[in-house]
């Protein structure tokens, strides 16, 4: 019974978006809609069953077992994700539905039509992702991922869109032949695909060395880790807010997912920590160039975006973290937990962003960020929900992030790895420095009345503060039944401590924003030598911060990024081998 | 033998599709070279598929199952480029990538 819930979990949403597309016009909103109760349903009736089980939910399709056949497997891992986007997914779903309203007196729109279909795609495609129990079943759905996510870039059909729809399915595709590549020397090094049979088997020959380095490129780029971003920034900001929510909260988790798979379980022996401290690396670059490059943004959505780009890299720091002093191969336990609770509390914050930009959107008519002004007070509780998800973002207790930060930490203190402590507090300031700025737009009186353009329903902004809310909260529930954390890793995070310790990254973000942040915040009453110095720092800081920007905007350039991407396969083929 | 030949023609395939991803500014070349790149991978399995063959068999049929879902992945994905690539044609009458170079600069289709 328990394990037949996982078919359902895929069949339910495929069979909405079938039923959807043959029924058309009217019926498919309301398809759609009655789809995610039940897809809901259905993924908290996995995560209940897995811990009732006490063990990962197995299911044969058609009986056979692997190697002959293929196995869908739900471990803690997928259940969590399952229950994350499920939830993320019916919050998107209520919150679309005055975007895509079809016209009076038309049968059919576009947009509409295509929105609700790729919703249900997406959440089927990862579902399918977080199941399959065999590479080549997940590379199917990482395929079935791009392209459910692809159309919802261009859905409003503008060129700048559909440009940028092409550029992330051509990237996205480089990104699959490789992954593809690699499963075919693992089947032929090995004779199977199936991940429990695998990590049995894999030792480090060359074949496989050469599979693993090709199958982790090819999932960076389809996850956008730096310098492999080009596609993500236009895509993730000129789609629609829903679209954009789903894309930059869910869609990069589904190949970073697989890759989290192919480290930690297929072969967790055999990338070694010099493959590790790489991509830890990739990670951090990430972080410095996304936030730097939000600081820097002219609009809302493209701030966001590029946090998106940062908070990537801050996933990527766990796989160093996982390597205990003597151990020879990567181990599940708190690195990996904070590494999973960070993108779930990804998920849900960058969520809530989203949609909250979509109806500051909606009521000025633009998303500039010098024109926010005032926004404050038209739209208290879109820009409250917008803080709050700040606030998650940023890791104050009690945060998903917070837990994840707790985590991340201790397993760099108990590895000795101080450097990337460092990196994980300067991500906090960073990420508090374009969040604070942004909330000093927004809450700055404006200078004229403000006049909306459409009034904001108070339903979706009822939603957009739930899903903040719930992101803020994410650290008070008991992760331990699903992730490996040992008992007492994870404190109270309600304490004077913890909240104590979570203001200093904030405050050294203010200082930030005001250095080097688009748009100087100006502030009375401040002695004028003050704001001298003030203006001298940060007209030196600003001149390296252009010189970081070229960087990006070379990084941008279709070449080089394919060249980064081979030169980065030829790396970690290198650093996989000297680490054998 | 002809496993190792099928897997060098592979290899220079893939090899050749890689460099025209990374030279050719045209959409609808990248998309040919993404498709050349696809069927040296596609080579490569049907050379896992030769040398694991099981006595009396001409291959390994799992990789052969595997290289006809990458065919039709790879169909449709050249065919939601392709439909993409129009629609980008239609709205702009040219077809580039780079989001700073305005239409006028931009080459032209149809050449």
């Amino acid at each position: 019974m328990g394990a037949s819930l996982l078919v359902l979990s895929i069949v339910v949403p495929i069979a909405g978006l079938l039923l959807a597309f043959v029924a058309g016009g009217h019926q498919v909103e309301r398809i759609a809609l009655a789809t995610l109760p039940i897809g809901l349903t259905i993924a908290v009736a996995v995560a209940v069953t897995m811990h009732q089980a006490d063990g990962p939910l197995v299911y044969l399709l058609g009986g056979w077992a692997p190697p002959l056949g293929v196995a869908l497997r739900a471990d803690g891992l997928s259940a969590v994700m399952m229950v994350t986007t499920a939830v993320v997914i019916c919050a998107i779903g209520v919150f679309a539905r005055a975007d895509f309203v079809i016209p009076e007196g038309m049968a059919e729109a576009r947009a509409p039509l295509a929105f609700w279909i790729l919703l249900l795609g997406v959440w089927g495609a990862l579902n399918t992702v977080f199941l399959g129990g065999d590479l080549f079943t997940l590379y199917v759905a990482l395929e079935l991922l791009t392209f459910a996510a692809v159309p919802l870039v261009s859905l409003d059909g503008r060129a700048e869109t559909v440009r940028a729809a092409l550029r992330y399915l051509l990237f996205a595709l480089l990104g699959s032949v490789l992954y593809l590549a690699g499963t075919a020397l693992l089947y032929g090094a090995w004779g199977t695909l199936d991940i429990v049979l695998l990590s049995r088997l894999v030792s480090a020959q060359p074949a496989t060395i050469v599979a693993a380095a090709l199958m982790t490129v090819g999932l960076l780029a389809k996850t956008a880790l730096f310098p492999l971003h080009l596609w993500l920034p236009p895509a993730h900001a000129g789609a629609p807010a829903a679209a954009s929510a789903a894309l930059s909260a869910l869609v990069v988790k589904g190949s970073f997912f697989i890759a989290v798979r192919l480290w930690f379980q297929v072969m967790p022996a055999l990338p070694g920590p010099s493959a590790a401290q790489l991509l830890a690396a990739l990670g951090a670059a990430a972080i410095l160039f996304g936030s730097i490059a939000a600081l820097r943004q002219e609009r809302l959505k493209l701030l966001i975006a590029y946090s998106t780009l940062a908070q990537i890299g801050y996933l990527f720091l766990m796989f160093p973290l996982a390597y205990h002093a003597g151990a020879t191969q990567l181990e599940s336990g708190g690195a990996l937990s904070g590494g999973m609770l960070q993108a779930i509390s990804h998920a849900t914050a960058k969520a809530a962003m989203f949609m909250a930009a979509g109806l500051i959107y909606e009521a000025l008519g633009h998303d500039r960020m010098a024109g926010l002004a005032g926004v404050g007070r038209v739209l208290p509780i879109t820009l409250a929900a917008f803080a709050l998800a700040g606030v998650a973002l940023i890791g104050a207790p009690p945060s998903g992030a917070y837990a994840a930060k707790t985590l991340l930490l201790r397993a760099a203190d108990e590895t000795a790895q101080w450097w990337w402590a460092v990196t994980i507090q300067a991500g906090g300031i960073l990420t508090s420095s374009y969040v604070l700025l942004l909330l000093a737009h927004a809450v700055a009186p404006a200078p004229a009345p403000i006049a909306l353009r459409a009034r904001v329903s108070r339903t979706r902004e009822a939603v957009v503060f739930v899903l903040a809310l719930l992101s803020l909260c994410l650290g008070l529930i008991p992760w331990h039944a699903y992730l490996p954390i040992a008992a007492q890793a994870l404190s109270s995070p309600l304490t004077f401590d913890a909240l104590s310790s979570a203001l200093w990254p904030i405050l050294a973000g203010g200082v930030v924003a005001i250095l080097i942040g688009r748009g100087a915040i100006k502030f009375g009453g401040i002695p004028g030598v003050v704001v001298g110095s003030v203006d001298r720092i940060r007209r030196t800081a600003l001149v390296w911060i252009s010189g970081v920007m070229r960087v990006d905007d070379m990084l941008q350039q279709w070449p080089a990024a394919v060249l980064a991407l081979l030169a980065l396969t030829i790396v970690f083929g290198i650093a996989m081998w000297v680490g054998r | 033998m002809s496993a190792i030949v099928f897997g060098l023609c592979g290899a220079v395939a893939a090899g050749l599709g890689l460099y025209g991803l990374i030279t050719e500014a045209q959409p609808l070349r990248k998309i040919l070279a993404f498709n050349v790149l696809g069927a040296g991978v596609f080579l490569v399995f049907g050379v896992v598929a030769r040398r694991g063959a099981a006595a009396g068999f001409a291959g390994d049929p799992v990789p052969q199952a595997l290289v006809i879902t990458g065919m039709v992945v790879a169909f449709a994905a050249t065919a939601m480029a392709v439909a993409l690539l129009l629609r980008l044609l239609n709205l702009t009458g040219a077809t580039t990538l780079d989001a700073d170079t305005t239409a006028v600069e931009s080459d032209s289709m149809g050449t």
